[in-house]
């Protein structure tokens, strides 16, 4: 027969409560720190806010000198880079996955798998000096002199590729970009193809279909919630991507009409000019890129989370 | 051309095409594992972990860089990782599918993915501007804050992990909830839990944006969290743009480091895990 200790029994609910209210606690906290991140880049980014009013994000000024700041320039740049990578990554991605899921001995998808997801983890200052170092000399001899020779003259897509070739600049930073999305994109989409169920692939073979239309006809249109999440996941990794675009996009802030031309992102601009802007309307600019940036990044992730959810009800992970 | 070779013709060339994107992949992480080895080899040595960064055109090596970066990132992981365990534990077992355990998973997700500058940016709006200088400490605030996301989220999973039977049998017992998270839980979800936090480790000991802002740079050796610290992410952005040969090579040695450190750590990480799917798949 047991004997209950009153006593003990209400040090446990004490116990229970504090540690209780704790988890609660730092659960709650996670609220705070984005609400925070809202509201201390909104304070500190008000003074130019007020200052330019909307025209800051409609003039592509930026000068120190006069104190006279838009935003136009950093948002193009973002917005090009960020495209450009899109436009590599997406097709590249769905390649991997294609050949992860359909393709690959299953001895080597572990580790293929596995190294895909370690150049996720290579940090983006790395992928800056290697950008810098190795890839904007190869594309500077050997990539953009061809593009500008064949493509150049083209008509509509010519003006894009006029101009000498620099090396670094809005195209390297897109190339650069790219691979750093790669993996975020093809992981995703790997995922999400491996969800797809067997019996209707199967399906698929069984009316005579080759690999590729069971792809496309079959896998593709079951999965195409978490394609366009994974992909906006990706997007919303290279919009504030910020090191190794630092390194390679040049900082000039104009907006050229070449992609091969030197330009300028939100972040990069930041980066680059915080630690040595003087003068409180220089600083305040440059945080409100800052809010520019985690409003466009907010909404493109959140759109993501909200279509890989649909999926996750489904049965499906999200990475 | 019939029908039935063109369809095996564009099977041909798109499986093609996907083997050609995997390859570039793959060659993409050889060339930068390979211009990381080939460069930075040369600038290995001893003096590295015994000197201090130089002066523009000076011999020196990374040993308060190293400091730096090992104290910030240990003081992150030591602030954020509690706060992200605690808060991945009301998530899977306090809160579960309540509106604010959705609102607040939600969030996580979100802030797993955002921008590491902004974190900088926020840090440098609550702490820098209010003490008036560059610190350490806000430097390890900031990675505090990116170490909350990836390990609460890994907390989360892990303890969806642990079979309901043994929470019920320490229930049964008359256990209290935090009596079984402490004793039960936790214990068997220890592997995971670790995994979460090397994966942060290996997230925030790269990060350079957030330390811009906050942490700055010093050039000598300072053990002072209140003063601006050296670490490697930000001096190797300093010395990999500057014009000076041996400068450059510090940079490239840093990067080595760095990037080692978190492929083991990553590494790492993946074979706990591995093992652990495999404990389970003994059937214990």
């Amino acid at each position: 027969m047991a004997i209950i200790d009153p006593g003990h029994a209400a040090k446990q609910l004490i116990y229970e409560r504090v540690f209780r209210s704790a988890t609660l606690a730092a659960a709650i906290l996670v609220l705070l720190i984005l609400g925070g991140v809202f509201v201390s880049l909104l304070r500190g980014a008000w003074p130019a806010l007020a200052h330019f009013g909307f025209s800051f994000v409609t003039r592509e000024i930026w000068n120190p000198v006069t104190d006279e700041y838009g935003a136009l320039a950093p948002i193009y740049g973002t917005v090009v880079t960020s495209v450009i990578a899109m436009l590599i990554a997406v097709p590249a991605g769905f390649g991997i996955a294609l050949f992860l899921t359909e393709l690959c001995p299953p001895l080597l998808k572990r580790p293929i798998g596995v190294a895909v997801e370690l150049l996720a983890a290579v940090p983006s200052i790395i992928f800056g000096i290697w950008g810098l170092f190795v890839l904007a000399p190869v594309l500077q001899r050997h990539v953009q002199p061809w593009l500008i020779e064949h493509v150049g003259h083209l008509p509509v897509v010519g003006p894009l590729f006029k101009g000498p070739p620099f090396g670094i600049g809005i195209l390297t930073a897109g190339v650069v970009l790219a691979i750093m999305v790669l993996p975020f994109i093809a992981a995703t989409m790997r995922d999400v193809f491996d969800t797809v169920p067997p019996m209707l692939k199967e399906s698929g073979y069984g009316l005579g279909a080759t690999t590729w239309e069971v792809m496309w006809n079959v896998v593709v249109p079951h999965s195409r919630v978490g394609i366009v999440g994974g992909i906006m996941l990706g997007l919303g990794r290279a919009l504030g991507e910020t090191m190794a675009v630092t390194f390679v996009i040049g900082n000039a802030h104009r907006i050229s009409s070449s992609i091969l031309a030197p330009g300028t992102t939100i972040s990069s601009s930041i980066a680059n000019e915080f630690t040595e802007a003087v003068g409180d309307l220089y600083t305040s600019s440059l945080i409100a890129l800052g809010l520019l940036l985690f409003l466009i990044t907010f909404t493109v992730i959140a759109a993501a989370q909200a279509m890989l959810r649909r999926l996750e009800r489904r049965g499906f992970a999200v990475a | 051309m019939t029908r039935r070779t063109r369809r095996k013709m564009t099977n041909g060339v798109f499986l093609a095409l996907s083997l050609v994107a995997t390859m570039a992949g793959l060659a993409c992480l050889a060339a930068i594992l390979w211009t990381l080895v080939s460069n930075g080899i040369a600038g290995m040595s001893w003096h590295l972990f015994t000197q201090m960064t130089p002066p523009p055109g000076g011999q020196g090596g990374l040993l308060n860089a190293l400091y730096g970066s090992a104290v910030m990132t240990l003081l992150g992981i030591l602030i954020g990782s509690p706060i992200g365990v605690l808060a991945g534990t009301y998530l899977a077992e306090y809160g579960r599918d309540s509106r604010l355990s959705v609102t607040i998973r939600f969030i996580n997700d979100v802030l797993l993915s955002a921008p590491s500058i902004i974190i900088g940016l926020f840090v440098y709006e609550i702490v820098v501007v209010r003490i008036g200088h560059f610190s350490a400490f806000a430097g390890a605030l900031s990675l505090a804050v990116l170490a909350i996301p990836v390990t609460l989220r890994t907390t989360e999973d892990m303890l969806n992990l642990v079979p309901l039977g043994m929470k019920d049998s320490s229930a049964a017992l008359g256990a209290y909830p935090w009596r079984t998270i402490l004793s039960v839980l936790y214990p068997a979800a220890r592997s995971g839990i670790v995994t979460g936090l090397l994966l942060a480790i290996a997230r925030i000991s790269g990060e350079t944006a957030p330390l811009l802002f906050t942490a700055l740079n010093n050039q000598f050796w300072s053990t002072d969290l209140n003063a601006p610290m050296a670490n490697l992410p930000v001096v190797i952005f300093q010395f990999a743009l500057s014009p000076y040969k041996d400068w450059q090579d510090l940079a490239w040695a840093g990067a080595l480091i760095i990037t080692v450190t978190i492929l083991v750590l990553s590494i790492s990480a993946r074979v706990l895990l591995a093992l652990l799917e495999a404990e389970r798949g003994s059937g214990r």
